[in-house]
């Protein structure tokens, strides 16, 4: 095994108060309004399943730190993965580049800021016996081909990783953190004589491999890629025109991340560039729509106990009741905007730069009961699975693809559909909301969010909720 | 050790650890960027990493591990641990290296290597990243704001070593300078669109202040877009869109989707699967080329492959595992990571130009639709769907006139690779894939 033991990071490299602070010391030798050290420690197992084969096992580590200096609303930033201390001092020297002004000391205080552990596990996955990985693998194998003789291909993936960080910032921030993240997928072609399709299905969160032996097992996960991939082999052209749309509860609240999250990123706002800038204090929302992005939700994907720059994370109210009330900030766009940190700075690793990013974002619950929401529906789409979103976040549009969806036919769910994808306006799609349901539903724990570059787990939901006007980009007739 | 040494060091310690045979990546990197906004430094980063991957097999069982601990107990924990997980993986009789006799290098230089890409001072890079902003501020009055000028530089140094004997090494750099503008309509909504220039030698990059001046002008015909009724029209792909059509076409021609039947273009090799004015070609061989390298990850030699000619299709993109799965010979495009099983790459991957500019193109529309770009990613490889966002201009009698936004284009690739009625001549490399400006017509536009 590689050594994958969760310890301090102060112990693993033998760090003291006195090293940290010469380290930002040396980052602020050139002045600037602040700079931090982020000290990383990540160590991943990956398996790949496929054609009933363990065709792939991997694991590694990475470790390295990143030194930030701030100056103004200037960043300065450099990185090593040589912890050697002339190594991390060079780093520092490096960032400092940014800044020009006289030297400052900051004093470095190795007492956590951080009173809680939102993911105890009993044992790290990284640190499970690869055996018990292999076999959730090769359940979810078996149990796929099982579900119809139309199931031909079959490829399960399982990932996991422990990320071990240290942050200390010269404004006195400091944390620790052991964050554990595990991932299963399920991926299925079906085939009849006529045609193929493809099925994904997939779960986990910052749990241990425990949380498949609860009610997500390898077997449901399997089923839900098998099932969506037949169902699909009948799937119909989809109509192309504006129509009404209902989507499904969970992962569908990729639209909430797409449409409005990265659109209030506080630093899209600062610069006035995000189709939202101004908009605090206005309606951008029906009433019945209020949207949070949560940090704190115990072993969900996208939670963190503290952000990427040693804050702790929060719940903050995005939209309430329709009117926009807060964006997503880090350090550097609080202290610019004089907002207060809403602990949305995250980066990919230590070769990255902190940056405002989602957490689990979704929808609270409505009222109304997500039947009499398709029952109002006399002729429109019906999307329940989605694969990726984009977004241009100064005009505002926004794209994303169903991967499952059915027409609705006078109240009633028909035929499914392929090729839906679903195009609208940021700003203006909430406001087109007219029901909202009493189903809430967070995603299974899947989702990756790319910006500027960068890969960060987050967390989606939403109710069931209708959406009187959006454009889908079928072939077929309205 | 120099890295070639510390890569067949690790070989060595896998054979001796018991494996029957075992291969090594090691990369090395530096990079360099900074942003530019509204004349200001935004940010400066510069930093260097190195990493180290092993691959060993027991017969026809694999297993990987990654570091970034060059010690030498990191070293050889790591190939402990490769060792140890081989013994779980499953027998797979396709798995192994190359032959021998299939590994080598593409002889000559391939012009790939560029140190002038650093040879600027620091305060002369933040400049052209400025130089670039500021072309495009100054290009018109609505743009008024900006996501900044950046200039980027990187090299890689890339080590490969096998069981086989194979040692081999190559260095690539990179430059870039772009700029991305925003402008403001009259009645307060804003668009913002982007430039670029890509280089492998700071001397054949574009100059700041011609990346700025397109960027701007990318930026502003998208002013005042609005959603067209639902139609079928001719639409004509910018080679920007274009290229990303050829990005798909790349993958579906991949052949780990093919040995699964996960590709459209699966078990239709020899069959016409396109037009007759249909070439597409993968040249990993072409002296400074975005995709361009000596060898393959698996350290058998790159070459050219025409994939489908005058609408054959003729091969596969394959690796060696991949074509031992459909009794073929590895094409020399497999591409890899630190770890895990070498995947399938293109090298510069095209489509043949033709002999119309443009603006010819265009002319031929009466009623249609250009395509500047396309958001999200709804296209399915299995089935051949097409369906993503798209912006861009009407055209109306040959002409360009009003831009568009938040419609669909939407077709399916099977049909759309035999209804490409034009192609340009303006065939551009930005990057490893690259295609000239196309016209397909039946294609569905959805918005109101």
């Amino acid at each position: 095994m590689l050594d994958s033991t969760p310890q301090s990071l102060l112990d693993r490299y033998g760090l003291t108060a006195r090293d940290l602070e010469s380290y930002l010391g040396a980052a602020l030798s050139a002045g600037g309004d602040y700079a931090d050290l982020y000290f990383e420690y990540l160590t991943t197992t990956s398996i790949s399943v496929d054609e009933s084969l363990v065709k792939s096992a991997t694991e590694g580590i990475s470790a390295g730190c990143g030194v930030r200096v701030v100056a103004g609303e200037r960043t300065g930033y450099a990185y090593t993965d040589d912890l050697a201390p002339e190594k991390i001092r060079h780093a520092a020297h490096t960032a400092a580049l940014i800044a020009s002004g006289p030297a400052k000391s900051p004093a470095v205080d190795l007492k956590s800021n951080l009173g809680r552990n939102l993911y105890p596990v009993p044992l790290p996955s990284v640190e499970a016996e690869v055996g018990a990985k292999l076999d959730l693998a090769m359940r979810a194998d078996a149990a796929a081909r099982a579900y119809d003789a139309r199931v031909r291909e079959v490829r399960v993936g399982y990932a996991d990783e422990l990320k071990q960080v240290l942050v200390v910032g010269s404004d006195g921030s400091f944390a620790e953190d052991s964050q554990p993240l595990v991932r299963l997928s399920v991926f299925v072609i079906a085939r009849s004589e006529a045609n193929a399709s493809r099925g994904t299905s997939g779960g986990g969160g910052r749990v241990g491999l425990e949380y498949f032996g609860g009610e997500k097992t390898p077997e449901y996960f399997a089923r839900e890629a098998a099932r969506q991939a037949v169902i699909q082999l009948d799937a119909r052209e989809a109509p192309a025109g504006e129509m009404e749309v209902v989507l499904g509860p969970g992962w569908p609240g990729i639209l909430l991340h797409e449409a409005i999250g990265h659109g209030l990123e506080a630093d899209f706002n600062r610069k006035k560039t995000s189709a939202f800038a101004g908009l605090l204090g206005q309606a951008v929302a029906s009433e019945k729509c209020t949207v949070v992005d949560n940090g704190i939700l115990p072993s969900r994907r996208g939670s963190i106990n503290v952000s990427d720059e040693g804050s702790p994370t929060k719940n903050t109210v995005l939209i309430e009741k329709g009117i926009l009330k807060g964006y997503l900030s880090d350090k550097l766009s609080a202290r610019l905007m004089g907002l207060p940190d809403t602990g949305n700075g995250r980066r990919e690793s230590y070769e990255h730069i902190p940056m405002p990013r989602m957490t689990n974002t979704y929808m609270l619950a409505g009222e109304d009961a997500p039947e009499d929401i398709l029952r109002s529906v006399r002729r429109g789409v019906y999307a329940v699975n989605f694969g990726g979103g984009q977004v241009d976040i100064t005009n505002g549009k926004f794209v994303f693809s169903a991967s499952e969806a059915y027409l609705i036919e006078d109240g009633r769910i028909g035929a499914p559909l392929k090729n839906v994808t679903l195009i609208g306006n940021g700003p203006d799609v909430l406001t087109r909301v007219s029901m909202v349901g009493n189903d809430l539903k967070l995603d299974e724990g899947v989702g990756t969010c790319g910006k500027d570059g960068q890969s960060v787990p987050v967390g989606v939901g939403i109710p069931t909720l209708k959406v009187d006007r959006l454009t889908v980009g079928g072939t077929g007739e309205r | 050790m120099d890295l070639k040494e510390i890569a067949t060091d690790v070989v060595k310690r896998a054979m001796a650890g018991g494996a029957s045979a075992a291969e090594t990546v090691v990369r090395e990197g530096t990079e360099f960027s900074t942003v530019v906004r509204l004349g200001e430094v935004e940010t400066l980063k510069e930093s260097g990493a190195k990493a180290i991957g092993v691959r060993v097999f027991f017969g026809c069982r694999a297993a990987s591990t990654y570091s970034s601990d060059f010690s030498r107990a990191g070293l050889q924990r790591m190939v402990d641990s490769a060792l140890a997980l081989a013994r779980v993986t499953s027998e797979d009789p396709h798995a192994g290296l190359p032959a021998p006799d299939e590994q080598g290098m593409v002889d000559g230089d391939l012009d790939l290597y560029h140190p002038d890409v650093y040879s600027l001072s620091t305060a002369d890079r933040i400049d052209y990243a400025r130089r670039a902003e500021k072309a495009a501020l100054e290009a018109d009055a609505r743009i008024r704001n900006s996501e900044g000028g950046s200039f980027d530089a990187a090299t890689g140094h890339k080590v490969f070593a096998a069981s086989t004997g194979f040692v081999g090494e190559y260095r690539r750099s990179y430059c870039s300078v772009s700029a991305v503008p925003i402008a403001q309509e009259e009645r307060g909504g804003m668009q913002r669109d982007y430039w670029y220039s890509v280089a492998r030698r700071l001397s054949l990059l574009e100059s700041p202040e011609q990346v700025g001046k397109v960027a701007a002008e990318r930026t502003l015909r998208r002013l005042g877009a609005r959603k067209v009724k639902t139609t079928r029209v001719p639409v004509v792909f910018d080679p920007q869109v274009a290229r990303g059509l050829l990005g798909e076409i790349c993958e579906a021609v991949n052949g780990d989707l093919i040995y699964r039947g996960a590709s459209f273009l699966a078990g239709r090799m020899g069959q016409t699967v396109a037009g007759e004015n249909i070439t597409v070609v993968d040249d990993g061989t072409m002296p400074g080329g975005f995709g361009s390298s000596p060898f393959d990850g698996e350290g058998v030699p790159t070459r050219r492959t025409v994939v489908i000619e005058r609408g054959v299709l003729q091969s596969y993109l394959l690796n060696t595992y991949t074509a031992r799965k459909l009794g073929l010979q590895t094409t020399g495009n497999a591409s890899r990571g630190l770890a895990g099983n070498p995947g399938i790459g293109a090298g510069n991957f095209f489509l043949q130009p033709g002999h119309c500019t443009r603006e010819q193109i265009v002319r031929q529309v009466a009623d249609g639709l250009y395509v500047t770009d396309f958001l999200g990613f709804g296209v399915n490889l299995v089935t051949g769907d097409f369906s993503r966002g798209a912006v861009g201009l009407w055209i109306q009698n040959g002409e360009l006139t009003f831009p568009v936004e938040e419609i669909t284009v939407a077709g399916n690739l099977k049909e759309m690779l035999f209804n490409i009625t034009e192609i340009g001549s303006d065939l551009e490399f930005r990057g490893a894939i690259a295609s000239p400006t196309i016209r397909i017509d039946g294609l569905t536009v959805a918005g109101e």
